[in-house]
């Protein structure tokens, strides 16, 4: 049935993917029986529109923009003579038997079958031990944010907006009003600004921008660039290209205060409102996705609900740092690697931790650790629902405090993470929970 | 001097437009717009009617039943999506359920066929997401959805097939009658000039009519907004969900699209712009409390766009549809709003009737009925998907990602008759950037296309009316007469920016 | 005495760093910054504020318009414009590599433009 049969298919070719498949190759594979598939001509996601810099001080030390990042992860696909398919779109993935692994059962790891289709080779499925989702997320569209108006041209999300200036070279307007404070929508600011277009203001919904802080300082401040919080778009005029925004404050109900109308007359109105894991596949495969991140649902090995299918990156959770996909997703490659040739292995211990976010903290990842699997660090990473000052991040072991870390500032644009022990799992006498949470100062 | 010219490349323009084209005749279709579908038709809820909400012996009683017998054939012929999905009017009272009567009444009275009173537990029987509130509810065998762009295209291709011209960007400004025949002019200063004119302007048609005829007619645009989910709420319905009809219209239903999306709306808002076409927040806010009524956990989250569309509603209340008394020769198909898109095909045969009973053309003997679509990859078997990349490679290209939609179908758009000129024009015809991302990750990949296939550059490409420009221009360029750009040319501009 | 409250942009965790200078315009104190390179930001930011500019140069004949490009090193935050005024006028036939030098010495800074992207040659 299947054309060709591999050990691990790694669908999508950005930093995750191409981290995710080097690492399946370090960790034991051979390089032919790993393939990765990626949708667009080139490798390196997302990246490659990404000219800032920024990325890469955590992994290798330096600040490098985004395409050198990516063509070293891509040099050691190359190192390593991973296959790789290009422009070729995945249109789904099932398992052999037709039925979702998980209900062809936990023990058996039914073959996933890869379907796909480029120019070269038409349409055609390859067999796969494991899956590893690497497909990365998509901006959340204007629709999506019920903006009323008009819908000329002239709307776009900053990430299409980067890749007209910054691949095509070619200007999407001159005078530029942005809603959403997102790193992507920040930097678009600074790069249209550079580029000789006028960027009035970024009007932010929520009370906090959902950016990092060094982006607002250099993408804004250094421009004078207005950011307007508790802010957002009540209204689009222009009937075939943008002719002005109406923006407005927002009460604590987010609802537009009557009276804080402003309007600026613009032509474009660039979006950032949000990024949002692509996981159309996922679902067809069956895997079981959180409400929270729109990512699947992973165990300690990065594993999703169906057996012998793995996520990392930004289809899994969005990020903040390239640096901690490549991380993540060197992770997922490593677990990949170990289930197909470890397969029945440590199984000497089946008991399952559930780890739960609560007050301020919105989700974990992972939310499950099977302590036989566990490696001698597990790293959990997770974001908060607001901004905290001074507070706690708190791991609970059932219902008592583990322990407890002091954080200056807690933001929801900023991925937080903490690292624990396996002996602190094996050595907690009747370990039934984890949970991870925010402890305001007063609390305490 | 043509033989007839038609005014507006709709539905009902080019429903007529194909139907006149049976027969051997000159017929130009002059539009204003870029496209085809770019008024009315472009809005609206993609719904074949019944026909129990017309008053018997109106022209849309008519034209609605008529219309809804012949989209099955039609659709066939044409090769366009279209679906009995069957319908359901609900009620939540006594008094809902005698209007529900009436409604059935009048119905088989209009000579719909296969309606019938369920209780509210049959009606959620068949649709378990309808609200627990529903007491009765009217259902209508013969109701079906339709893709209201390609019903369009369709029509407008294969009359373009058998020789009708169109031609796009055409404002028409006024009109004379002369020699036995009109002059028509338009914004740009061509002159057209044809024995019949007839006037198929959607919201605009009352401005044309009232050019040549003492008997003044009124139009006002009623807007309905609207809102669309992903697709990933497929099955949410299965039947058109109508509430109790009010004076403004059916209501706010909830329904199938034909592609798999969930629409709810519109709202009924009568407005003095013609070109009104933008959403308010009230607006949309009206049509999440409106549907909620209907269904209950309606997936709100999921929504991917919204849009409004202009209802052609005449002040007497029914389609205007004839010569006009004191212009022969004229003919208007006047006041077209709902169930207009069901009835276009009616219309169609209708004024292509009146006009043979006018000028006796000759039937074509080359008429060419059937029209084959465009491949649709997203939908295709794997078999069907093996053979289409098997004869052409680019139909495994897929450009837009959410709707799974191919370079090759994205080509087939621009270079059939009457072609994708914009990026509008594409989605209408193939989807592209229609689905979850809204164009997000395709529109550049698009440009690049259209650029390729119509030799124009990127800079010159439009999302839909000539204005509608993507870009501005090359990069590299800031400053090229040291007036508009570069917002701050030094950082003593910077600096006194900042204190501001 | 002057105080001066600053959001470290070295690295994502965006440090506040409070900066104290005396009247002479000497910076006196440093906190807040949880690294060496904080450090050396902070003090700089208030006496010679520096950037990094990346932004993109014309190609022809290459498979892309245009390529990535950055300064190699810091330039002076008021002569962002001024640098890519320069670069704006350049344009390089490809192919290229990343590392290229693309201008020297741009704006006067002493600081070189180098390519952050490979672009092959358009195939014919």
């Amino acid at each position: 049935m299947a054309d060709k049969s591999y050990k691990t298919v790694i669908i999508g070719g950005g930093p995750a993917g191409l981290a995710a498949a080097s690492s399946a190759v370090d960790s034991g594979l051979d390089a032919g029986d790993v393939l990765v598939i990626e949708r667009d001509n080139v490798l390196g996601g997302i990246l490659n529109q990404c000219i800032h810099n920024g990325f890469g001080l955590h992994t290798f030390g330096e600040e490098l923009t985004g395409p050198e990042y990516a063509q070293r992860f891509e040099d050691k696909v190359k190192e390593r003579h991973i296959p790789c398919l290009l422009s070729t779109i995945v249109v789904d993935i099932s398992t052999e038997d037709g039925k979702t692994a998980r209900e062809a059962g936990r023990e058996k790891n039914p073959k996933k079958i890869v379907s796909a289709m480029n120019k070269t080779d038409g349409f055609f499925t390859v067999e796969a031990d494991t899956v590893i989702l690497a497909m990365g997320c998509r901006e959340r569209p204007r629709g999506a944010l019920n903006i009323p108006g008009y819908r000329p041209a002239g709307i776009y999300t900053a990430g299409t907006a980067q890749r007209f200036v910054n691949i095509e070279g070619k200007m999407p307007g001159r005078k530029v009003v942005i809603l959403g404070s997102g790193d992507i929508g920040l930097i678009m600011a600074r790069r249209m600004t550079l580029e000789g277009a006028k960027v009035e203001v970024v009007a932010e919904l929520m009370p906090y921008s959902g950016g990092l802080k060094r982006n607002i300082v250099q993408c804004l401040d250094d421009f004078g660039i207005p950011l307007k919080l508790s802010h957002t778009v009540i209204d689009i005029q222009g009937k075939e290209r943008v002719e002005a925004v109406t923006i407005a404050e927002v009460g604590p109900d987010r609802r537009p205060i009557p009276g804080t109308e402003e309007t600026y007359e613009c032509d474009t109105l660039l979006l950032s409102c949000g990024l949002i894991p692509e996981n159309e596949l996922s679902t067809q495969l069956g895997v079981e996705l959180s409400r929270v991140t729109n990512g699947p649902v992973v165990n300690e090995s990065l594993e999703t609900s169906v057996p012998g299918v793995f996520a990392c990156g930004n289809v899994l959770h969005v990020h903040d740092l390239v640096d901690y996909v490549s991380e993540e997703a060197s992770e997922a490659g490593k677990r990949a690697a170990s289930f197909v040739l470890h397969e029945g292995e440590n199984e000497e211990d089946g008991t399952v931790i559930p780890v739960t976010a609560a007050d301020g903290v919105r989700y974990t990842v992972p939310s499950s650790i099977r302590i036989g699997h566990m490696e001698d660090l597990q790293r959990i990473r997770f974001r908060v629902g607001a901004v905290f000052k001074g507070a706690s991040v708190e791991i609970d072991f059932n219902d008592t405090v583990f322990r407890s870390q002091k954080k200056k500032i807690l933001a929801p644009g900023e991925m937080e993470q903490v690292i624990l022990k396996k002996s602190d799992l094996t050595g907690f006498d009747g370990l039934k929970s984890i949970t991870i949470r925010v402890r305001k100062n007063e609390d305490i | 001097m043509l033989d007839v010219i038609i005014i507006g490349a709709g539905v009902t323009g080019s429903a007529i437009a194909r139907e006149l084209g049976r027969r051997d005749r000159s017929v130009l279709v002059l539009e204003k717009g870029p496209d085809v579908c770019e008024g009315t038709t472009k809005a609206n809820s993609g719904i074949v009617h019944a026909g129990h909400d017309a008053k018997p012996g109106s022209m849309k009683a008519r034209m609605n039943v008529l219309g809804s017998r012949m989209m099955p054939t039609l659709a066939r012929e044409l090769d366009f999506p279209y679906r009995r999905n069957t319908s359901l009017v609900i009620g939540f009272d006594d008094e809902d359920r005698k209007t529900l009567e009436k409604l059935k009444e009048q119905g088989e009275e209009n000579g719909v066929e296969g309606l019938a009173i369920i209780s509210g537990d049959e009606a959620r029987g068949r649709e378990p997401n309808l609200s627990k509130k529903v007491t009765c509810a009217l259902l209508c065998r013969t109701g079906g959805i339709v893709d209201p762009f390609l019903l369009n295209i369709a029509l407008a291709e294969n009359a373009n097939v058998n020789g009708v011209q169109f031609e796009f960007g055409k404002e028409v400004k006024e009109i004379h009658r002369e020699r036995g025949g009109f002059v028509v002019k338009c914004a740009d200063r061509s002159m057209y000039e044809a024995k019949y004119v007839i006037n198929a302007a959607g919201v605009y048609a009352d401005y044309f009519h009232n050019l040549v005829s003492g008997r003044k007619i009124h139009i006002t645009p009623r807007r309905g907004q609207y809102l669309l989910m992903d697709k990933k709420t497929a099955g949410f319905v299965d039947a058109t969900v109508f509430q109790c009809p009010t004076k403004m219209g059916k209501g706010v239903l909830v329904t199938p699209t034909m592609h798999g999306n969930l629409l709810i709306g519109p709202t009924a808002e009568d407005i003095d712009d013609k070109e009104g076409t933008f959403t308010t927040a009230e607006g949309l806010a009206e049509v999440l409390e409106k549907a909620g009524l209907s269904a209950d956990n309606l997936p709100t989250r999921q929504v991917i766009t919204s849009f409004a569309g202009l209802r052609a509603h005449e002040d007497g209340g029914d389609f205007i549809i004839g010569e006009v008394p004191d212009c022969p020769g004229f003919f208007d198909a006047a006041g077209i709003e709902s169930p207009g898109l069901t009835s276009a095909p009616a219309i169609g045969v209708y004024v292509a009737q009146l006009i043979t009973e006018r000028d006796h053309a000759p039937e074509k003997k080359n008429f060419v009925a059937k029209r084959k679509g465009i491949p649709c990859m997203a939908t295709a078997s794997p078999e069907e998907r093996k053979r289409l990349v098997a004869a052409n490679p680019l139909y495994a290209n897929v450009v837009c990602r959410c709707e799974l939609v191919t370079e090759g179908e994205i080509v087939d758009a621009i270079n059939r008759p009457l072609g994708a000129k914009t990026l509008d024009g594409i989605k209408r015809r193939v989807r592209a950037g229609m689905g979850r991302c809204q164009a997000g990750f395709c529109t550049p990949k698009q440009m690049d296309i259209l650029s390729r296939e119509l030799g124009i550059p990127l800079e010159d490409i439009v999302k839909s009316g000539k204005d509608a420009k993507i870009l501005c221009g090359p990069t590299k360029q800031a400053d090229p007469n040291g007036t508009i750009c570069f917002g701050y040319t030094n950082a003593a501009d910077l600096e006194s920016r900042k204190q501001n | 005495m002057k105080k001066t409250e600053l959001t470290c942009i070295r690295c994502p965790i965006g440090c506040a760093i409070t900066v104290t200078q005396d009247d002479d315009g000497k910076v006196t104190d440093i906190t807040g910054n949880s690294c060496p390179n904080g450090y050396k930001y902070a003090a700089n930011e208030v006496t010679n504020p520096t950037r990094i500019v990346t932004t993109t140069v014309r190609v022809k004949g290459g498979t892309l318009p245009v390529v990535s490009v950055k300064t190699k090193g810091d330039v002076p935050k008021g002569k962002m414009f001024e640098c890519v005024k320069a670069i704006n006028k350049m344009e390089v036939s490809a192919p290229v590599a990343i590392g290229d030098v693309i201008v020297h010495d741009v704006a006067g800074t002493g600081v070189d433009v180098v390519a952050t992207k490979n672009v092959a040659k358009a195939q014919a």
